[in-house]
């Protein structure tokens, strides 16, 4: 799995490709845990070329919006998320607790 | 029937995904029903290697597919603890962020995603996970 971070502005992107599960969730989590702690806390999640996500994953960025969302100080926001991975979080039932966007100009746009 | 077995390790996972990808596309059923087949039996896995084996590298998980009449029987076998599924809660999506607790996802979604699930246990033969994914008609 390869993370890439980018600063605009207004917030970091991080995008992730490949698979997320137990495996690699600990490496996603580093990456996020390094952006929070630099004092970024409006995060756009790119999952463009994202395949696989297990629950691991979805605990890493539930961790991560708790973060961001303390004193209402950013948010977690996802973009590009493959339906076939979006159905498992809506069945999960994880879906509430992100906005999801379309493309990463919209997400971006967001913050 | 196809078995394979696999270290009891986070790193196994991916080529655990790709045996049961095989046999659910041999099985003929489509990309989404093949991810949910991957995804019920990542979970499962994750779970054995976390729970049942306490950490990784204590033991191997065995996996068995079946094409069966109508669908797909998988069987996934470990030598850990003892693992009953009525003692983890059912996760609570309706609380505040702060209050999410990360527990009992795996199960939740092994139990919607496959149409049948069952546990059992024996000295001799350790745990036992058989599912069915079923072709929709």
């Amino acid at each position: 799995m390869e993370i890439t971070t980018t600063e605009y502005k207004r917030c970091i992107v991080v995008k992730s490709v490949g698979r997320i599960d137990s495996y690699t969730a600990p490496k996603l989590e580093e990456a996020l845990l390094s952006v929070t702690k630099n004092g970024n806390y409006k995060i756009v999640l790119d999952m463009e070329e994202v395949d696989f996500m297990s629950s691991k994953g979805w605990w890493v960025l539930i961790e991560t919006q708790k973060t961001c969302k303390r004193y209402n100080r950013g948010e977690l926001v996802l973009t590009a998320v493959q339906e076939r991975i979006r159905d498992s979080l809506d069945l999960v039932g994880m879906g509430s607790y992100f906005q999801i966007f379309d493309d990463l100009v919209g997400a971006v746009a967001y913050f | 029937m196809v078995t394979e077995n696999f270290p009891s390790r986070f790193e196994s996972l991916a080529g655990i995904r790709d045996f049961v990808n095989l046999a659910a596309k041999d099985a003929g059923f489509n990309e989404k029903e093949i991810y949910a087949v991957e995804l019920a039996v990542d979970e499962a896995c994750a779970n054995i290697i976390e729970h049942a084996y306490d950490g990784e590298g204590k033991g191997q998980i065995e996996c068995t597919c079946n094409n069966i009449n109508g669908g797909l029987e998988i069987i996934i076998k470990d030598d850990g603890k003892p693992f009953d599924p009525d003692s983890v809660p059912s996760p609570d999506f309706s609380v505040d962020l702060e209050d999410l607790q990360p527990r009992g996802a795996g199960l939740f979604i092994i139990r919607n995603l496959m149409d049948d699930v069952s546990f059992t246990f024996s000295k001799n033969k350790g745990n036992i996970l058989r599912m069915v994914k079923r072709k929709k008609e």
